[in-house]
């Protein structure tokens, strides 16, 4: 399996029936193919959309209407469009069931990184702060490393996106969840042996010596 | 139609030096043709109010591929090759605001409120230089109201007294955009006579509205 595909795959697992979800750009937009839709998720985007399907097909796409990266969606029966402040009314107020965003880093702590590389790139947090600090959960779903740099560490280095923990992080080589006492490895992906998620992690893992392996099913 | 101009009038209306709001999100829901207006016109040194940057030629684009714009207020810039350049050589002044505030900012001066409080950016690199208030023991960022000399609209359908209509995601920053702006120009996609937009789907009322872009066939 690709390893997006694994991360996409599991995180769906995490999606509630019927509760509302902002997935972001990249691994996370991958989520709604993973989807049961008889689950009656609906989807938001920063943009104002509540209730986004799948890209139309040729010829059926209207300008009107698109994802907050401006890509061509449809709408599923019952969604409705919201302006800015609606919008991020719902993701601020508390009504977002789950945001799935990417990150540059986070850190045992849960804190996540995800908006500038000071010096080097800044595209900006877009909707990322609020999301963060709004939604009830938030998963961060990315790759385990970056050009080989780990990515998981024991404090982030880069501007953070929020001071909120994060709830879950989905990597292709496992899932871990922040706590009071720290970063707890409580998945490992198939096959994927203890020590290489060590190697691969420079943040302190809290784990019991039998890690379980996560259980996607295709 | 009283409030209808010409493109020519409309760029006229914004001098060198002007800030302005210009609505849309990853260019959709962008006023395209005064974009367009303003940069073959060569308007420089203005403060621009957006969402984003979009990308190089799509929504406000233009405005940076013609050096127009001299400070950038937005919360995501990162698929605009041009503005980063401009960011990195020092070119562009830019103020980024995580968009849930940007948009409650522009809000706050179209409403008349002196600043709104957001957790939003609380702990981060955005709380720098701010005042924190605390209300029932959580803490809360002061955002000051945002507001501009011009606010350039995009709507669906425009009838003869100015009442817009939005459609879809196209919506976005237009309605409360066209609180804030001192003067409010729209450039709709059509315009209809008085009666053709139900009450209740006009979303900005005409007595918000300054000028109406006209489209000379």
């Amino acid at each position: 399996m690709h390893p997006k595909e694994l991360i996409a795959r599991r995180v769906a697992q995490e999606i509630a029936p019927r509760s509302l979800v902002n997935l972001g750009i990249g691994i996370p937009t991958l989520v709604s193919d993973y989807l049961d839709e008889s689950l009656g998720v609906f989807f938001q985007a920063e943009n104002g959309a509540v209730g986004m399907g799948h890209r139309p097909p040729e010829g059926m796409t209207d300008r009107h209407l698109t994802d907050a990266g401006g890509r061509f969606v449809s709408f599923v029966p019952g969604a409705s469009t919201i302006d800015s402040a609606f919008s991020f009314g719902l993701i601020r107020g508390g009504h977002l069931d789950l945001t799935v965003l990417g990150a540059l880093q986070v850190d045992e702590k849960g804190h996540l990184a995800n908006w500038m590389i000071p010096g080097q790139y800044t595209p900006g947090m877009g909707g990322a702060m609020d999301l963060v600090t709004g939604a009830k959960k938030v998963i961060v779903a990315m790759q385990h490393t970056a050009k080989g740099e780990a990515k998981i560490v024991p404090e982030c280095t880069l501007p953070l996106t929020s001071q909120r923990r994060v709830d879950l992080i989905v990597t292709e080589l496992a899932v871990l969840k922040p706590e009071d006492d720290g970063l707890h490895l409580i998945e490992r992906a198939p096959n994927v042996p203890l020590e290489v998620i060590l190697e691969m992690t420079e943040a302190s893992l809290i784990h019991d010596p039998d890690v379980p392996e996560m259980r996607v099913g295709c | 139609m009283h409030l209808a101009i010409s493109m020519e009038e409309a760029v006229e209306l914004i001098p060198d030096g002007a800030t302005i709001m210009l609505s849309g999100f990853m260019g959709v829901g962008v006023p395209d043709g005064i974009v367009h207006a303003l940069a073959h016109a060569g308007k420089r040194d203005l403060t621009l109010i957006s969402n984003d940057t979009a990308r190089d030629a799509t929504g406000p684009g233009p405005l940076f591929a013609a050096h127009c714009v001299r400070k950038l207020i937005c919360s995501h810039m990162g698929l605009n090759t041009i503005v980063q350049a401009q960011y990195a050589s020092g070119e562009l002044d830019v103020e980024l605001v995580p968009q849930g505030t940007l948009v409650e900012r522009i809000r706050a001066a179209g409403v008349g409120l002196g600043g709104i409080l957001t957790p939003t950016g609380v702990g981060t690199r955005v709380a720098e230089g701010k005042e924190i208030v605390t209300v029932d023991g959580k803490d809360y960022l002061l955002e000051t109201p945002l507001s501009a000399d011009v606010a350039l609209i995009a709507a669906r359908s425009c009838d003869y007294v100015g009442n817009l209509a939005y459609m879809l995601t196209a919506t976005n920053f237009n309605p409360i955009m066209a609180l804030a702006g001192r003067t409010v120009i729209c450039e709709p996609e059509e315009i209809v006579p008085v009666g053709m937009i139900p009450p209740d789907l006009v979303k900005t009322p005409g007595v918000l509205v300054d000028h109406v872009i006209k489209k000379t066939a």
